[in-house]
């Protein structure tokens, strides 16, 4: 999809648990390719130098002095390098429990992931939780890097036992990861250069491993799915505005709209400042004009090919990220693409701590911070959800459009 | 769908959606590239027409060519154009020449847009500014709420995933809408050019030098450059390292002097 007129652009998120490296490995990067401003690494070295220490990688990117003062990384930051093959914007993502809604936030921007690990410390509750974030956002491009292998020798035998314990887990998130990566971040091992300490490893570089990946994977499908956004009335036509989700459209077209079941032909296409447009494709926003009146609402999606049916009841595997827990039967909104409906929880089939992945026994009404259940949720009225199309099989609860959770579909 | 296709389309989404929220509303223009950019896409969004006001926060220090370049484009493109000053503060001498430049930049910038956002009531407040700005940027919401201080709560921001933003607001809360969180600069240029947006001539080299952002007159200054055409701005920036706002003195100061001036309220 993506036309390489000009360089592309990827965006990477780099998770795992506090202290395994991430600013160090984002410093190093940033060195590597020579993406540090004037001035910037020199600064660092006299910093660290005055501290006494080897040049920290990870003061690199604190864009704040606050941050640098508390050595912990607060929030999601964006940080830009290249490679001979594309540019890449680094969405650092905090580790802390506390900073999780910022993390998911960052997370959710990424379309590669790369899950570091410490090589000595090995699977620690962050990597995991963070693991399943990203299996739950969907990102199926993710590598995992086994940080700090200066501090094991750069022992093989160390890597495997490791990298046994990483996959053990993934799999159960149903995560696949392209590559583990032996590296040091700090000495500059197998990230942009391949090791000479490792002669074991014959592989792959971290920046040779993120050029394999691919930007943008859309799948075209026949079903067009259109949640309306909003409709607008300008120079004296009715114009219903969203944006493709699946699928395309194109003018004669009949069109669905659920749940009202309205159906209509379209007479035109929508958009300002182009050559007169026949047809659009999913991502893109549009307008459209129809051949009888519509009268139709935000929320209502409008479909041709095989025609849904709006469901009111949800088999879902929700996320909860709020600090206060839920209960079954406390209202909240569902949000999906443009739908919003009050809902309930009806039931908790199951929970799981995300940070061991086992399965929780008690307080099984409720569900807590951090906390994975497979629910069945009752809608107040229906709405159309899909699995295969990503913004129709995914949701959120709210309250006052606050996000407490993010829920894929299972059924 | 190229990458610009999928900025603008992700911009226009944003935009619409806090029209459809907020209907008391307004887009921030500061005459500068960004946010011609962002009332371009304004106009994307609803089909040539704006039905919000677009209003200029005035600190009289402006240069030349962004009054005229403001003048022309709000009556070519019909737009409800409002000019926003303190003149209280300007009654009072508040200037370049007597008072420092974060004074200046808090009253005549800041104390301006929060005057006007009580006499209009404005709810939301359409802004241009872009993550690879600034470190602090990076850590901005499409949609973040300010409170009747236009204090900026970073550290406990509403999650936004999934094209889902916090769009109800508090009481005491407006909410700064930001569509150009995820372009670049370079981005900014490329859809000058590709959509033929007017550029201010103060952005074009004339005699060695530029200005590669524009605000007050006493505190920018202009970059060494040749470029004196969008095509040899974007080459002068894919291959430069220096921060884009080097050019404004704010930036000598302490690294977080911006975000002191952002929890103050200025953009
Ligand atoms: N020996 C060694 N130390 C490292 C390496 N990478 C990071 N560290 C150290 O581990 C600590 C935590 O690293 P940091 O990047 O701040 O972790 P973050 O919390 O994940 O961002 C710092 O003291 C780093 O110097 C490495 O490859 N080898």
């Amino acid at each position: 999809m993506v036309e390489k007129t000009e360089k592309e652009n990827m965006n990477i998120v780099i998770v795992g648990h506090v202290d395994h490296g991430k600013s160090t490995l984002i410093g190093r990067l940033l060195y590597d390719t020579k993406s540090l401003p004037d001035g910037v690494y020199e600064e660092v070295k006299q910093v660290s130098e005055e501290l006494g220490k080897d040049v920290e990688f990870a003061y690199l990117l604190d864009a704040l002095e606050e941050e640098r003062e508390q050595n912990v990384t607060i929030d999601t930051t964006q940080i830009f390098f290249k490679t001979k093959k594309r540019d890449y914007t680094i969405i650092d993502a905090p580790g802390h429990k506390e900073f999780l809604k910022n993390m998911i936030t960052g997370a959710s921007l990424a379309e590669t992931a790369i899950l570091i690990v410490d090589a000595d410390e090995g699977v620690q509750e962050q990597t995991t939780r963070h693991a399943y974030i990203l299996s739950m956002l969907g990102l199926k491009q993710v590598i995992v890097v086994m940080n700090k292998m200066d501090l094991v020798e750069y022992s093989e035998a160390r890597y495997k036992k490791v990298s046994k314990d990483v996959t053990d887990f993934l799999q159960k998130l149903d995560v696949k990861p392209a590559y583990i990566i032996p590296i040091s971040a700090m000495q500059g091992d197998n990230v942009a250069n391949i090791s000479t300490n490792m002669d074991w490893y014959k592989d792959i570089t971290v920046l040779q491993a993120l050029d394999e990946f691919k930007v943008l994977i859309v799948t075209e499908s026949k079903q067009m799915r259109l949640p309306v956004q909003d409709v607008y009335k300008f120079d004296s036509k009715r114009i219903t505005v969203g944006r493709v989700e699946s699928g395309r459209i194109n003018t004669g077209d009949e069109v669905h709209f659920l749940p009202s079941n309205k159906k209509t032909i379209i007479k035109s296409i929508e958009m300002w400042n182009v050559a007169e447009r026949k047809t659009a494709e999913a991502g893109e926003c549009i307008g459209i004009t129809t051949k009888d009146p519509l009268f139709v609402e935000r929320g209502e999606m409008m479909c041709t090919g095989d025609i849904p049916t709006p469901v009111d009841t949800i088999k879902a595997s929700i996320f909860w990220m709020a600090k206060r827990p839920i209960k079954v039967n406390e209202p909240v909104q569902l949000k999906c693409a443009t739908q919003k409906v009050e809902c309930v929880i009806q039931e908790i089939e199951r929970k799981i701590d995300s940070s061991t992945l086992n399965i929780l026994e008690t307080d099984k009404d409720q569900l807590k911070e951090t906390e994975v259940g497979s629910v069945i949720l009752k809608l107040k009225s229906p709405v159309v959800v899909e699995i295969g199309v990503p913004e129709l099989s995914r949701f959120v609860l709210a309250e006052d459009d606050y996000i407490l959770a993010g829920g894929i579909v299972k059924e | 769908m190229n990458r610009i296709d999928v900025l603008e389309n992700k911009s226009v989404y944003i935009i619409r959606e806090a029209y459809k929220q907020f209907k008391k509303t307004a887009l921030l223009w500061s005459i500068g590239k960004d946010s011609t950019c962002l009332l371009w896409l304004c106009r994307k969004a609803f089909f040539g027409h704006i039905p919000f006001p677009v209003m200029h926060i005035d600190t009289t220090y402006k240069f030349p060519e962004m009054y005229a370049f403001r003048d022309k484009w709000a009556k070519e493109w019909g737009l409800k154009l409002l000019v926003a000053k303190n003149e209280e503060a300007i009654k009072k001498g508040v200037s370049y020449e007597t008072h420092d430049a974060f004074t200046c930049c808090d009253e005549l910038k800041t104390k301006a847009l929060k005057q006007a956002i009580t006499k209009y009531g404005f709810q939301a407040m359409f802004v241009g500014i872009r993550r690879d700005e600034h470190g602090i940027r990076a850590k901005e919401r499409y949609f973040s709420p300010r409170n009747i201080d236009f204090k900026w709560d970073y550290k406990n921001q509403p999650a936004e995933m999934w094209d889902q933003f916090k769009s109800q607001t508090e009481e005491d809360e407006h909410l700064r809408v930001h569509p150009l969180l995820h372009w670049t600069e370079v981005d900014i240029w490329e859809y000058h050019k590709r959509e033929k947006i007017p550029v201010n001539e103060l952005y074009f080299a004339k005699d060695g030098k530029r200005y590669r952002s524009l605000g007050c007159m006493p505190i920018t200054k202009p970059i060494e450059s040749q470029a004196d055409d969008i095509d040899k701005i974007i080459k002068e920036i894919r291959e430069s390292k220096t921060a884009e706002r080097a050019g404004r003195s704010q930036d000598k100061e302490k690294a977080y002097t911006m975000q002191k001036l952002r929890s103050l309220g200025y953009m």
